[in-house]
Order: structure tokens, then sequence, then C-alpha cells
């Protein structure tokens, strides 16, 4: 299985503005691709159609060698491709954190003594261990973050679509993102830190126009 | 949730002033509803048509928003025939008589019922929420009841986008519903979510109002200004209404 995603001849538009104009991608194993792009030039647009939020007006969207058209095709893209949102606000909602970063893998099927070793080792490597308890909307920002990206780390996905993680995170929480990126081995990272991405990523992408173009 | 789908458009219905197309509205709703007969409600029903007609909106998405209202008008048409005790029947055996009554009654309040709702769609969906409230102001209604009407207005579409987010949430993480207690415990948690959230949403936007000088009512920014257009609908519109009432 060498191709995750592969994306062809892609056509969304909100209302009368086009955003994605005939667009390409694919997404390989082992690839770290970074993405940037002006701000609404559809980047989480792109994320979204790839997780089946928003329907695509043509093109091909073929995902684990399969492809997706209807509601029901993405329910196992969601379970092997973990999103992790741009606002980490939209994305925890369970009371506690203990309970959120549970949500997925629960949904996985697995058991609760399976989802239990899951929470230990995942707050163990995010040194979030003293949050478990924690309702979710008192974290503060770094801290939904580093939740929010636990609770997609604890399905164990083969591929990650990141929607800025970096923003807004201070040095410490950016070196565990690195370091965390480091011990994966396919996503790809929406960004407007050029720095950040050189890092992190094997790829370059600018979405520009509707289009991607590889910078790197 | 796009609330304000008949609001963009070019069409004259469109561009007429707001306050026009409240007072038209206004009187249209009453005279319809006060309507004897079959001929006059009959021809605010073809009125109502006209005006979706010339606001030149989408039948499809107009019959969409009539659909549900017409689902709840099937009950009449069920209930009413049977009410009515009142000769004469259309269908007479001992144990099943339907009313002519019953019948024309149901036709009437459906009647009725559809032209205001397409007269509401012409003429007051084919303005923003925005100049609706600040029409509003201009007919002196108090200006706490407009900004609660607006703010009202305004917090449905983010309360749903808030769900939006929520399921999305959700979903990315491979949610599939079941029947099963993980599935109404996360049922449990996204409402609960639901709350906090717009609440705390809430407090926020507020205090951002508040930052920049909020002072309990929406200041505002453009004037309507009352066309010679405007002055010839209102005037012949409400005299259409008029000689239909009355004849």
């Amino acid at each position: 299985m060498e191709k995750i995603i592969d994306i062809k001849g892609l056509v969304f538009k909100y209302n009368d503005r086009v955003v994605l104009d005939d667009l390409e991608l694919e997404v390989r194993v082992g690839d770290r691709i970074g993405l940037i792009g002006p701000n609404g030039a559809g980047k989480t647009t792109l994320l979204y159609i790839i997780m089946g939020f928003l329907k695509p007006l043509k093109g091909k969207i073929i995902i684990l060698e399969k492809e997706r058209k209807e509601e029901k095709d993405f329910i196992e893209v969601r379970q092997k491709i973990g999103l992790l949102f741009q606002d980490s606000d939209s994305q925890l909602f369970c009371p506690t954190v203990k309970e959120d970063i549970a949500f997925g893998p629960l949904n996985l099927g697995k058991s609760h003594e399976e989802v239990k070793e899951i929470i230990d080792k995942v707050a163990h490597f995010f040194g979030i261990t003293h949050l478990l308890e924690r309702p979710v909307y008192k974290l503060s920002g770094g801290e939904k973050r580093l939740v929010a990206l636990a609770g997609i780390f604890a399905m164990n996905p083969i591929c990650y679509l990141l929607d800025e993680p970096s923003a807004g995170l201070d040095e410490q929480s950016k070196t565990k993102l690195i370091e965390f990126l480091k011990t994966q081995s396919t996503y790809l990272i929406v960004s407007h830190e050029k720095d950040f991405l050189k890092e992190v990523s094997n790829k370059i992408f600018k979405l520009e126009k509707g289009k991607l173009f590889q910078l790197l | 949730m796009h609330l304000e789908v008949f609001a963009e458009g070019r069409s004259l219905l469109h561009i007429l002033d707001p306050r026009v197309k409240i007072v038209s509205f206004t009187v249209f709703v009453i005279f319809c509803v006060g309507a004897k007969g079959f001929l006059p409600p009959f021809v605010y029903f073809l009125i109502g048509f006209g005006l979706v007609f010339l606001a030149k909106l989408e039948f499809k998405k107009v019959l969409a928003r009539l659909l549900p209202a017409n689902v709840f008008l099937v009950f009449f048409w069920v209930l009413l025939p049977f009410m009515y005790k009142s000769n004469p029947y259309l269908i007479e055996t001992p144990y099943l008589k339907i009313s002519a009554e019953g019948v024309y009654q149901a036709l009437l309040i459906t009647l009725k019922c559809n032209a205001i709702l397409m007269a509401t769609i012409a003429l007051l969906g084919t303005s923003n929420v925005f100049m609706l409230a600040h029409a509003m102001l201009h007919f002196k209604v108090p200006a706490k009841l407009v900004t609660v009407f607006f703010v009202f207005y305004r917090y449905i579409t983010v309360l749903h986008e808030e769900y939006l987010k929520i399921k999305r949430a959700a979903l990315a993480r491979g949610f599939v519903p079941k029947n099963s207690l993980q599935t109404y415990k996360t049922y449990g948690y996204l409402v609960a979510f639901l709350l906090i959230k717009s609440f705390e949403r809430s407090e926020e936007v507020y205090r951002a109002m508040l930052a920049r000088g909020f002072k309990g009512f929406f200041p505002v920014l453009n004037h309507f200004y009352l066309k010679p257009l405007d002055l010839f609908f209102g005037f012949f519109f409400l005299t259409v209404i008029f000689l239909i009432f009355f004849f």
C-alpha cells in the first residue's frame, strides 16, 4: 500500500468562488508534507475534503486505494487518518481530558482495558499525565493543543493531517510537537511558519489559486 | 448554516426599501388572514406566488421551505372534514360523513398559510436581518427589543456552527452512531458541550463588543432613502390588496 491519499482533478467552490481548481495531491507512506498558502487559499478546505466533511464539485478522491464518494466511504478514512483541527476548541468536547483521549479508541472498538493502556501511554508520551482528570474547557491554549493531538495519536492513525499545529505554542510545547512528529512517518502539515515546516517535512507545497506548487 | 439564502439577489424586491417591504408585508398578512369567501384568499395566494416570482428566487429552495409547513397542514385536511357537523356533506353514509364546509376550511387555511409564507420569503427574506433590524428601529420599535431580536438571530447560526464543529470532531475520530451506551454518552457530551461552548462564546463576543464601545444598541451605518420606485411599489401593492379585500 504505497499511496495513502491520491487526489485527482479536484474542484471545489464556495458559492461562486473557486477555491480549489483542478488540484492534484499524492501522499505516500513516508511523506512528510508541509503545506503553506495565504489565508483563505483553501488549505483547511482541502483537509475537510479528504475527511469527507465537504463534497467536491469534481474530482477523484482515492484514499487507501479505494475511491471515496459517499459518507459511508469516509468512515474507514476517519478511522485511519487523524485530523488535528485548526482550533483545538472545536476538537475537544468530552468532560475530562481522559475521556477525550478515550473517545477515538472507543470508536475503534477497543476494549476498556486496552483503552486505559492507551491513555497511559499517550499521556506519558505527551507529558500530560497531570491533566488527565481536568475538564477540557479549563485548559490553556497550549494544553488544549497537546490534548487534541494526544486524542488523535491514541487512535494510531497511519497518516496525520495537522492544521496549523504549531500556531500559538510556546517553545517548550513546540519542541514537544517536533519530537512527536519525528516519531511519525506520514503526515501533512498546514502551517504558516516556514522554519518549522523545514524542520519537520521532506516536501513543501504551496497552495495558491486553487493549485499546489512544490517548493521543496 | 446559511439562513439568508434568499437575501442575495438583484431583483426588484431585493432593492426595495425594507421599510416599504415591512409595511406591505404587515398589511398583506392582516388582509390575507381576514379575507372571506374563496376568491380573495385564492387571489392572495396568487399574489404570494407572484412575489416569489418577482423576487426571482429559486423555486426549488422556496418549495423546500414551504414543505414543512404543508406537512403540518395535512393534519387539517385529515381532521377538519370529519369535524364539521354542518350540511351539506360531500359523502354521507351512516358511518362516515365528510363535510363540505370542513374541506372548504382546510382549503382556506392552506391557501392563506402558503400565501403568507411566500410573502414572508419574498418580502422579508429578500432583506438581510441587519436591514430588517435597522428598519424596525425606524418604526420606533424599542432599541432593546431590536437588539435582542438581532443577537438572537445572529446566534442561531453560531450555535449551528458550534454544533457542526463538535459533530465533525466526533466523526473525525471515527464516531459511528450505534445503539450503544457509548453512542448515547457521546450525544450527551455533545449537547452539554454545545451549551458550555455557546455560553463561553457569547461571553467572549460580549467582551469583544464591550471592548469596542458597545452601549446596548447597534449604531446604524447606512441610512435608508426612499426612492420613487419604493413609493410606487408600496402604493401599488397596498391598493391591490385593498381592492381584492373589498370586492
